[in-house]
């Protein structure tokens, strides 16, 4: 995999581009800049999709290249480009250090690249170990089969994607690092229809770092899943509007705290002065019965990392331990810019954004009530058994679909309702989070921000929020 | 490699692997964007990027594709092999072909395409714009969202067949996005967008007032009662919900099940007949109008409501032959090609008379509610189902007076969204979406906290 024809002065994978790279770093230290990163990526990716029962859609796509970012006191200059080559790589640095306008004399001092830290090298035979295109349609094909359970499913769709990147992180500190990233996910859908009534169900899968992963995924359970939870929205009325007590679901129901909180804490929103969490380390900002962790350690989750795309090892961070905020999600900008330590979470979609501090695995930590007793305290409310996707807007307002939701009537699961949105403020609701469930489980998702789309996992045990905005009818 | 000697390039290489049958869309962008922070250069970025993507037909005509960074000879080669193993897995039962109008005359627009400015320009001019954006009101305390950009780019696409067209554009984007804080307040956050084919041709004082204008009228919030109100979209805002149902008009969707509408559709009453739609992308407001699609088809001006009736479906290559049509250069270069609106033109038919026109949002002085931009739209619409939830920024109007909505959603049914169209008023306004006149509807559901 990922291996190019040697050429001298170009960067090639699988082979010491030390000298290379130091060349390259003094160079940019000799015109003034004051750190030097340079993040260098080969892509190898597949996708498949089968609707019905033919896959309709095989895209494989490959390339490479390379971010090069220069600081000079507090601000940076990053450039990318799709030339790996010594002169391709020298002209980049040159571009960035021009925008930065460094044009004094004091000179930083590089000392070299320290000893490489290859964590690829026994993650080099993924390549030959991921199901090929001909496995991958077999099961997906297999897949939408099994959502063929009766007419009123109109459409199914099975889709599956594979990433493999290859990187090189080398930065003026002495950061010398190389390593294989491989995630792959797969995705059932269907749209159930009879009469006017329409309604709709997927769920993702996905993992990091494991090739058989695919081949041991349950797409029987899946499809029933998916197929369940369409037919029990099917005739589903839409939700009234108002303010209720919810339970949200354990997996993906953790993207309520992804989004309400998990951003608020990134040291991109302290730069930007955008979250109201900025001085409140140390004081109570959630429930006591709310501990959250961010983390890119477990094995196989979709946000785990061997080492950031800072080159740092990613550590386990309790953000909020028992109602308390304990840390920030932080990188080499945030540390730099905050004065908050970098907790290997400098992460980015590719070489052409610039790494940014990105939530990884981020989940509330389980409590001790069982999921019958959380909703056997609401009298009237609302269960969101899957969540949709979500957004949080710049005063730290945020909201997500429900895609599967059941009323709550004197502590009993009642009617499936549709058309549900959750609307709130971080600050608001992280207090009102009373009760935590034991059965947390992390559920895969990509999320969107200033340095691109980044694989993660949210994550949570059954949640009650005490009260909650309900956007519906 | 210019695009003509990648051109020479990919047919000696599909010579080489006796690929008989291939085409390529590709991009080359140089990018350049500014950030600052109040006062500081924060972020500042250059970009060179290349996208080439291959498609392949194998001796029984199906269809692979490959997507790379890679332009190199042995770049190119690898793509042409990844793409004719890929055909091995392609679509049997929905052939791709090139477009019949793959070589028929495109036109372009004079270019307007300007000169770089550079990253220094780019700072300067940003610079001074965050500094008056943070003195226009004292409740303005930062810009926490800004950045001015200027991007260079050629688009090409070429076939086996002979085909071989191409632009170049240049365009410049500036946003402004500012908080605003008051004591015991909640900080409130509004902004504005503005495009031009260079930074020279961008309004950054009217960015600046707008941005600054917005923010401020949020300063005074209060909550709203759940209830259905009378609606009055933006500009923005109805081009916004139009586009995020545009499967309603995609015959693609339609062939995926995952549309309002079905084949025999068209001529399907869904609005008042005050009602046209057409989709644009040569308009000479679209600053990022294309000349072609990707698979070369020229991009033409189509109605898809007309006078409140379903007029026209925008389609691909592959799904105009099903319809028994001809492609209208919305399709995108994929393994399954996408089909996508361009620039959503709305305007007031000659069919009026039914309109209420006394509802001019200037004017108007009845209770109702404004959206002035609806917000994640990724997470609120169901286009398959019809549905919607939305947060949304407005004001209600009560009394003669306005107040700024707080956390609140507009929900409903697109369907029913058309079909309670009331007013459309006669100003077009410009966005960086489409065109559109404001547009009122009845009774549609507000959730708030009050």
């Amino acid at each position: 995999m990922l291996s190019s024809q040697i050429k001298s002065n170009e960067i090639v994978f699988g082979s010491c581009n030390k000298d290379l790279l130091e060349e390259i770093i003094f160079y940019g230290i000799g015109l003034g800049a004051e750190f030097v990163e340079i993040f260098i990526e080969n892509t190898d990716n597949s996708s498949v999709l089968a609707e019905e029962d033919f896959i309709t859609s095989v895209s494989p796509s490959f390339g490479r290249g390379a971010g090069i970012r220069i600081f000079k006191g507090k601000k940076d200059g990053f450039v990318s480009t799709n030339d790996l080559t010594k002169h391709g790589l020298m002209r980049s640095v040159s571009q960035a250090i021009e925008m930065l306008d460094i044009t004094d004399n004091k000179r930083e001092v590089f000392n070299g690249l320290n000893k490489h830290r290859d964590y690829s090298l026994p993650k080099k035979k993924w390549i030959n170990e991921v199901p090929s295109i001909h496995e991958i349609s077999e099961k997906l094909l297999v897949s939408t089969k099994s959502l063929k359970k009766n007419n009123k499913i109109i459409t199914r769709k099975g889709s599956y994607s594979r990433n493999l990147q290859e990187v090189i992180i080398a930065s003026s500190d002495g950061t010398y690092v190389s390593d294989i990233r491989l995630h792959q996910t797969v995705g059932l859908n269907v749209i159930a229809s009879d009469a006017q009534y329409r309604s709709s169900g997927s769920r993702r899968f996905g993992s990091s770092g494991m090739p058989n992963e695919f081949r041991l995924w349950d797409h029987e359970k899946a499809a029933n899943d998916v197929f369940e939870s369409s037919m029990n929205m099917l005739y589903a009325d839409y939700v009234d509007a108002g303010q209720m007590p919810v339970v949200l679901a354990n997996k993906f129901g953790g993207v309520i705290f992804h989004e309400a909180c998990g951003h608020l804490l990134e040291t991109t929103q302290i730069e930007r002065g955008t979250t109201p969490f900025e001085n409140k380390l140390n004081e109570k900002i959630a429930h006591e019965s709310v501990t959250a962790i961010d983390e890119g350690i477990s094995k196989g989750s979709f946000g785990s990392l061997s080492v950031d795309d800072e080159g740092m090892e990613p550590e386990k961070s309790v953000l909020i331990k028992d109602g308390i905020l304990k840390k920030f999600i932080s990188d080499r900008a945030g540390e730099l810019r905050t004065g908050h330590k970098r907790t290997g979470s400098g992460r980015r979609q590719n070489y052409s954004f610039a790494a940014a501090s990105r939530m990884r695995n981020t989940y509330i930590a389980k409590g001790e009530h069982s999921k019958e007793d959380l909703i056997n305290s609401i009298s009237d409310g609302l269960y969101c058994k899957s969540m949709g996707g979500g957004s949080v807007g710049a005063t730290g307002q945020f909201n997500f679909a429900v895609e599967e939701g059941y009323l709550i009537k004197n502590g009993k699961l009642t009617n499936p309702v549709k058309g549900a949105t959750l609307i709130g403020e971080a600050k608001e609701v992280m207090p009102k989070i009373s009760m935590c469930g034991n059965d947390l489980e992390l559920a895969p998702g990509f999320c969107g921000s200033i340095s691109g789309s980044v694989n993660v996992t949210v994550g949570q045990p059954h949640i009650k929020v005490d009260s909650i905005t309900v956007g519906g009818r | 490699m210019n695009s003509k000697e990648i051109t020479i390039q990919i047919s000696q290489a599909a010579d080489s692997l006796n690929l008989k049958k291939w085409d390529y869309g590709a991009s080359f962008s140089n990018d350049y964007s500014v950030q600052v922070d109040k006062g500081e250069a924060k972020q500042l970025k250059a970009s060179q990027k290349q996208i080439l993507t291959i498609r392949v037909w194998n001796e029984s005509n199906i269809v692979g594709i490959t997507t790379t960074s890679d332009i190199s000879e042995s770049g190119i080669k690898k793509a042409l092999n990844q793409a004719n193993i890929a055909s091995d897995f392609g679509n049997k039962n929905e052939r791709t072909e090139f477009s019949p109008l793959a070589k028929d005359p495109i036109e372009v627009k004079d270019s307007k395409e300007r000169n770089p400015v550079g990253i220094k320009k780019l700072l300067t001019l940003l610079r001074q714009a965050e500094v008056k954006l943070l003195e226009s009101h004292e409740s303005i305390k930062s810009v926490p969202y800004n950045g001015l950009s200027e991007s260079f780019y050629e688009r090409v696409y070429a076939n086996s067949d002979g085909a071989f067209r191409s632009y170049t554009k240049s365009q410049a984007a500036l946003y402004l996005y500012a908080r605003a804080e008051e004591k015991n307040k909640k900080p409130r956050s509004s902004g504005s967008v503005k495009l031009g084919y260079g930074v020279e041709d961008i309004d950054i004082e009217s960015c600046i007032k707008d941005a600054s204008n917005k923010t401020i009228s949020h300063l005074n919030y209060s909550s709203i009662k759940t209830d259905k109100y009378l609606i009055c979209f933006s500009p923005e805002s109805f081009l916004t919900i139009i586009n995020a149902f545009s499967s309603m008009f995609n015959a693609r969707s339609i062939l995926d099940g995952v549309s309002l509408s079905n084949k025999n559709s068209i001529g399907e009453k869904l609005s008042t007949e005050a009602l046209n739609i057409y989709d644009d992308g040569l308009h000479e407001k679209n600053i990022s109008s294309s000349p072609f699609d990707g698979e070369g088809t020229p991009t033409k001006r189509l109605c898809l409501i007309n006078k409140g009736r379903l007029e026209n479906f925008i389609h691909s290559e592959s799904t105009a032959r099903i319809f028994k049509t001809i492609p209208t250069g919305h399709a995108g270069l994929g393994s399954k090609v996408s089909v996508s609106p361009d620039w959503i033109v709305v305007e007031k038919s000659e069919e009026n008379s039914d309109l209420k026109t006394s509802l001019d949002h200037s004017t108007y002085e009845g209770e109702f509610v404004y959206i002035e931009e609806l917000n994640a739209i990724h997470a609120g619409v169901r286009a398959s189902q019809g549905s919607f939830s939305l947060p949304f920024d407005g004001w209600l109007y009560k009394n003669g007076k306005k107040i700024s909505i707080e956390s609140a959603t507009v929900a409903g049914d697109i369907k029913y969204l058309l079909k309670n169209i009331v007013n459309i008023e006669s100003n077009q306004e410009v966005t960086t979406s489409g065109i559109s006149p404001h547009i009122w509807v009845d009774e549609l559901s507000i959730t708030g906290d009050a």
